[in-house]
């Protein structure tokens, strides 16, 4: 059984800021930023669920997201336009806010 | 003197044996010999998959690299399924996926596991001690240019740094840009270009000095 992705190329999301004990694959420094998505790497079985020996349950969409370097970091005060990218679990992620 | 060892010895630097046995090698050594004495695996296989795991050298990624320079539909394909490509050449890229991220003269990839120490080894060769790094690995995302300038590479202010994190079951390696003055170069000598660190983006190849 696999979950049809949320999300597709070009969408802003934001990481979840969201601090769960155990194993999980989402690092401190992107959660709660604002990222876009870069494509869709596909279902994947999901590590917080496989680290326990939890074979048996269903896949879920990972993506690529892209981070702007200013937008992790605002204190530092890039003037350039660097980047981060992560594979990140649709779980971790959520839809940007739309009102300003 | 109780041994009756009486002659001098120069003194030793401590050997593997001699640091602490941390709880991950024991659990390490714990489950292999289960494996081994349940006959889940062989020491013979264990021995050859190690074997085949420490063959791995630069020099497979190097050749894909330089491959893809030569020829725009072989780079293509890279870029689409890296494995496959190195299959192409004869190379075991390994079943966990390969991407190739693609330099460009305005875009420099730079590859890191924050989390860990995941890296492309199948293509790559066992990663570099200090890519395993805490330093490499918290500052390469947050101070790329610094970095890489303390690597030798000074980029220009127009060249945008992406920093790809290997947060998934996914590897990446970087493929760089053929440089100037290799026109006419064959493919073995554009492979001797690409070292492993112009692959992790922390250098990108140069021409040959002329002789």
């Amino acid at each position: 059984m696999t979950v049809p992705p949320r999300y597709r190329p070009g969408q802003r999301v934001r990481v979840r800021n969201w601090y769960p004990p155990g194993h999980v694959r989402t690092p401190f420094y992107m959660r709660g930023h604002r990222g876009e998505i870069l494509r869709v790497i596909g279902p994947m079985p999901n590590p917080e669920d496989l680290a326990y020996g939890r074979t048996d349950r269903p896949p879920v969409p990972v993506y690529r997201v892209r981070f702007r370097h200013r937008e992790l970091w605002p204190e530092d005060d890039n003037p350039r336009e660097d980047t981060v990218v992560a594979d990140l679990c649709e779980h971790w992620l959520e839809p940007e806010e739309t009102a300003s | 003197m109780s041994s009756g060892h009486r002659h001098p010895h120069p003194p030793q630097q401590p050997d593997i044996e001699d640091g602490p046995y941390t709880w991950h090698m024991a659990l390490t050594d714990a489950v292999t010999d289960l494996l081994l004495a349940k006959g889940v695996i062989t020491g013979a296989e264990l021995r050859r998959t190690l074997e085949t795991i420490d063959a791995a050298t630069p020099a497979h990624g190097a050749r894909l690299v330089a491959r893809a320079w030569l020829d725009p539909d072989f780079k293509a394909r890279v870029l689409e399924d890296a494995n496959a490509a190195a299959g192409e050449l004869g190379i075991d890229a390994g079943a966990i996926p390969i991407r190739a991220v693609e330099n460009r003269s305005d875009l420099h990839n730079v590859i890191v596991c924050t989390l860990c120490s995941c890296y492309p080894r199948y293509l790559l060769g066992a990663a570099p001690d200090w890519y395993k790094s805490r330093a490499y690995r918290s500052r390469v995302v947050r101070e790329p240019r610094a970095v890489l300038a303390e690597f030798g590479l000074h980029l220009p202010d127009h060249v945008r740094i992406e920093v790809h994190d290997s947060t998934a079951e996914l590897r990446y390696m970087v493929l760089p840009l053929r440089p100037a003055g290799t026109e006419g170069l064959d493919e073995e000598a554009l492979a001797a270009l690409v070292t492993r660190d112009c692959m992790i983006g922390t250098a990108v190849p140069a021409a040959p000095a002329e002789p």
